[in-house]
């Protein structure tokens, strides 16, 4: 193998695997040291810079950091990432991060920019925009800012005080938001002069399931997405005793909780797929069913039964999940007679969609055959240049934090653009690395490592959290817990950096690392040096950090699979060849 | 800050065939100095007795004093240990082993430890072929003692302090051979891979087993000028040739050129294989083991690598035809069997 090029941000990057999982790379061990530190504001500001909204994804995110966590592949869980984002959100000093928000410009730099819809991806861009001196016009039909946010995400995970908090600091930039509007041609926003425009209207139109019987039933039967805003902004508040919601994902658990709170005594979910397969994060199934909502999985909608003109329930289809050897899954019926389920009303959580019917197609935007328009994955931009799309708008429906990460590079484009410079000549990312070294057995990092088994966030009791739809489930971790959970991180970015000069070569490295990470041995190519490695080196999406040429012709490998960066090598390397060094790695925004 | 060993370990540690990992032959963490020869020794002593599927309690380590003798408590942590005095270790795995014959004896020792105040003990054990293994962590100095030359450095080897040794060195591999060893090796701590089929080798063996294992010492003698430091070592170590371990039952995977190759087996029905890179060394000879050492000493490198065994070897319980159940298992009843008992061996004897 060729040696590491570690001159490139990108192979550190990687290393810190909750950082690299995160799609806006927020520096997650450089928030969870400050927590243990208790400087919450601090811990705040560098979640705010990078995801802008810490005490909404703090509740709300979907966490594909978690999965990817360290942690989680030496002992059974990950650190609770997400919920020390909250820790951070709940305890920051808010006099104190207020005035720490940028300063917004007085004179304008002459540039004008339009944003459509007010969910994260808008707000994002706004938030990058506003302090380099852009005007900036938010339009979007809601009552107030926040997207989806407001209108999908129930308050019970996500308080309005949490949401309005984090909104206002944006909209607070000087931002001219008009609400309450629907904007009903692309071509009249552009007529206005607009500079650039950015759509992040979001995929706002619920899919439905046209089966027999549904034009007799359809009062009984709702979408998701529009009955869950319908109750956000309360026109709707309760819901008939008999509820069937369909749908495995996100949606279909908010729906099942939400009808629970608003009257709902039997509800149940029922989905096609099986219940693993199901697109739910576990713990929002783990929260449903823990609320007395039980998940009928494997059962396909067939029929909505209608009896002497009354709306009764619906028939569903027995079926098992087969698997062909590529892994394809096809749904068999098992042939057992078709179930049937009482109802009053059933909620439609199958599915959202995108829906451009106010954009023209004769204004450059070009549109693929499934009607998305065609965007740039890296700039954002579409065919027509001034028009930029980002977050559920662009590439269908995921989630906030994509939303933001579209957001920041939206920002860079739309500024980069304004500014008549090339939108494909990205600006690096901003990188340091720093020897954390204090002294003998000493570090400025607390690299003990402690043994602690994740802990579970406190709920509120059932009885109180199923009869107030606002009041929040979650209680979040305390300081002292936070800590201890904080402490759980294994700093993945102070980085192990090997510097082959200094190495004598006497194994001292090898024979301290707890986790067997490093191993001295005659170059080969990659496949066949993993098998020669002092302990198994099956993971292939972890890199081998490979040496020159050693004075023996040996090459140093070091697996980062499972390096604890516990610094054990660096403190029994006796020439200094072993560093612990704090890589820091923070994604460009615009105008830097 | 913190200097303590993580609990965490690699998930997939292949396991032996106890259903032991390699962790759980480890011991405390090493306070020596960070870089030493000595932690590797140490490394190489888990990996053999976890490759052996060795049960751990029925190890006894047992060493002198020196920082060679403190690593005892850096491996097999389940293990029984005994840290005696001095250059004393030897008489102490006599009496232990006379006692309870079923334990694996492993003596480590320094070169201080045993060419200098154990030199008398380390004879007598070599010449009674006491069944251990005995390594020596061989750095050319009292590395306790903040770096005194010791018996084994060189003539002009010069440790930090920078005086070249003015006396001749002890050659612990050629002494153990003239004492009556059974079964001679040197090797290096920085070459695991000779190093831990040695290991396993010596413990399959059964009389004494002696490994000279250079192991620099970083502090005080791993300077320009020394014959113990790392680089020199590197430079001048020539090996004998390659040693496999075969346990038993397992099969011979390793494919020898004819001619090159000597297959032994030992006592456990296991057997080594031995693949010679040195065409003038037959190991089973003690002429030519002594004629080899000499020849590379004047040539101013390191034979390594298995030097001598005697194929043949009986060691001390063998030799006395003592009794075959540990002496510590024996009863008051069997000590002493009665009157009658004695009024026929004095029969028998009439
Ligand atoms: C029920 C449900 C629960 C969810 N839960 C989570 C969760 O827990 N965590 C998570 O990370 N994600 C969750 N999501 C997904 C998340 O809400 C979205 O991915 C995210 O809000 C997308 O952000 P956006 O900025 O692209 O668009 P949106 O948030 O959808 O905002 C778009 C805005 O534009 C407005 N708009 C659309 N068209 C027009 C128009 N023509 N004129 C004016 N305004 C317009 C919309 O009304 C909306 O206010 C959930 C989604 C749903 C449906
Ligand atoms: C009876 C006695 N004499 C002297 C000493 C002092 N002493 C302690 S260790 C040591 C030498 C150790 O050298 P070595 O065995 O080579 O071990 P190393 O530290 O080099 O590994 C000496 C002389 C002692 N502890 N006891
Ligand atoms: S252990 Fe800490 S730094 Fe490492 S991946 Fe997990 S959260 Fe990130
Ligand atoms: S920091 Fe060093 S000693 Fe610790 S696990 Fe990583 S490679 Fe091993
Ligand atoms: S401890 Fe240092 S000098 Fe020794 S092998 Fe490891 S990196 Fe090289
Ligand atoms: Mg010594």
């Amino acid at each position: 193998m060729k040696p590491t090029d570690t001159s490139n941000p990108e192979y550190f990057h990687k290393v810190v695997d909750c950082q690299y999982a995160c799609p806006a790379h927020t520096p997650v061990p450089e928030y969870i040291r400050l927590i243990a530190a208790e400087r919450y504001s601090d811990a705040y500001m560098v979640n705010w810079e990078s995801n802008v909204f810490p005490g909404i994804l703090g509740r709300t995110c979907d966490r594909p950091c978690e999965p990817a966590c360290r942690r989680g592949r030496v002992e059974e869980e990950p650190v609770a990432i997400c919920r020390l984002k909250r820790v951070a959100a709940d305890n920051k000093d808010k006099a104190d991060i207020a005035s720490r928000m940028p300063e917004i410009p007085a004179e304008k730099n002459g540039k004008r920019v339009a944003l459509i819809g007010a969910g994260p991806a808008s707000l994002t861009v706004a938030r990058d925009l506003a302090p380099l001196g852009y005007s900036i016009d938010i339009f979007d039909n809601q009552n107030a800012g926040g997207g989806m946010m407001r209108s999908q995400i129930p308050s019970f995970r996500l308080p309005a005080e949490v949401l309005d908090e984090e909104v206002n600091y944006i909209l607070d930039m000087g931002i001219n938001a008009t609400f309450d509007i629907e904007v009903q041609s692309l071509r009249e926003v552009l007529d206005k002069g607009y500079d650039a425009v950015f759509v992040g209207t979001g995929a706002p139109r619920g899919k439905g399931l046209n089966l027999p019987g549904l034009e007799d039933a359809a009062e009984h039967v709702h979408l998701g997405i529009d009955w869950l805003a319908s109750v956000a902004f309360g026109h709707t508040t309760s819901i008939e005793k008999k509820v069937l919601v369909l749908g495995g994902g996100n949606t279909a658990m908010d729906c099942c909780r939400t009808s629970r709170r608003l009257g709902g005594e039997d509800v149940r979910v029922v989905v096609r797929s099986p219940f693993e397969d199901m697109k739910a994060s576990p713990w929002e199934k783990d929260d449903a069913m823990h609320e007395g909502i039980p998940i009928y999985n494997n059962h396909v909608p067939k029929e909505f039964v209608i009896e002497d003109g009354e709306f009764k329930g619906m028939y569903f289809e027995k079926v098992m999940a087969e698997y062909d050897p590529d892994g394809k899954r096809s749904l068999v019926p098992t042939g057992e007679p078709l179930v049937f389920m009482e109802a009053d009303v059933v909620l439609m959580a199958i599915g959202q969609e995108n829906a451009f019917p106010w954009i023209e197609r004769d204004l450059g935007v070009a549109f693929d055959k499934w009607e998305m328009p065609v965007v740039d994955r890296n700039t954002f931009q579409s065919s027509n240049p001034k028009v930029f799309f980002g977050g559920d708008a662009a590439f269908g429906p995921e989630n906030v934090i994509t939303a933001v990460a579209h957001g920041h590079q939206a920002a860079i484009s739309i500024d980069l653009f304004c500014q008549g410079k090339d939108v494909d000549e990205r600006p690096a990312p901003f990188t340091s690395l720093l020897s954390q070294k204090m002294g003998v057995h000493e570090w400025s990092y607390d690299n003990a490592i402690e043994t602690d088994k994740r802990y579970a966030v406190p709920h509120a009791p059932l009885d109180k959290a199923l009869s107030d739809r606002m009041l929040e489930v979650e209680l979040g971790f305390d300081r002292g817990t936070g800590y201890k959970e904080a402490e759980r991180c294994l700093n993945c970015d102070v980085q192990t950096v090997f510097e082959e000069a200094r190495c004598i070569e006497c194994d001292a490295c090898v024979d301290i690392c707890p986790t067997d990470c490093i191993t001295f041995v005659g170059n080969a190519e990659e496949e066949q040096l993993r098998h020669s490695l002092t302990a198994p080196a099956g993971n292939l999406a972890q890199d081998l950090y490979v040496s020159e040429d050693l004075p023996t012709t040996r090459v140093m490998v070091k697996d980062e699979n499972v390096c604890l960066h516990c610094g054990l090598c660096a403190e029994r390397c006796p020439t200094s060849a072993w560093d612990m060094q704090k890589f820091l790695y923070n994604v460009t925004k615009a105008g830097r | 800050m913190s200097y303590q060993l993580p609990k965490f370990r690699h998930p997939e540690l292949p396991k032996n065939d106890l259903g032991y990992t390699k962790a759980d032959y480890e011991g405390a963490i090493s306070t020596l100095c960070a870089g030493c020869g000595h932690d590797s020794i140490s490394g190489a002593i888990v990996k053999a007795c976890h490759e052996l599927s060795i049960e751990p309690h029925k190890i006894a380590k047992l060493s002198g004093i020196g920082c060679s003798s403190k690593t005892p408590t850096y491996y097999l942590g389940k293990s029984h240990g005994f840290n005696s005095v001095h250059g004393r270790m030897p008489s102490v795995v006599t009496g232990a082993a006379m006692a309870n014959r079923e334990l694996l004896y492993l003596g480590v020792s320094g070169d201080g430890d045993t060419a200098s105040i154990g030199m008398g003990q380390f004879a007598h054990v070599a010449r009674r072929n006491l069944n251990m293994v005995y390594i020596v962590m061989n750095n050319g100095c009292y590395g306790l003692t903040k770096g005194q030359d010791s018996a084994t450095a060189d003539e002009g080897s010069m440790s930090k302090k920078g005086e070249p040794n003015p006396f001749s060195a002890i050659d612990l591999c050629a002494t153990a051979l003239q004492f009556g060893a059974t079964f001679v090796a040197r090797s290096f701590s920085g070459d695991k891979t000779q190093l831990v089929p040695l290991i396993k080798a010596a413990i399959a063996h059964r009389g004494f087993a002696l490994i000279d294992v250079v192991s620099p010492c970083v502090t005080f003698n791993n300077n320009k000028g020394s014959t113990k430091s790392y680089e020199f070592v590197r430079e001048h170590a020539e090996a004998t040739g390659a040693v496999d371990f075969v346990p038993m039952r397992k099969e011979i995977t390793t494919d020898y050129k004819p001619g090159y190759s000597h297959e032994v087996t030992l006592h456990d029905g296991s057997s080594i294989h031995l693949y010679k890179l040195e065409q003038d060394l037959d190991p089973f000879d003690r002429t030519s083991a002594l004629l080899a050492m000499e020849r590379h000493r004047a040539a101013g490198d390191i034979l390594t690598g298995l030097i001598y065994m005697d194929k043949a070897s009986r060691d001390l319980h063998e030799q006395l035809e003592t009794s075959r159940r540990p002496l510590s298992q024996l009863t008051e009843e069997d000590l002493c069997p009665g009157n009658q008992m004695l009024k026929n061996i004095n029969a028998s004897l009439r």
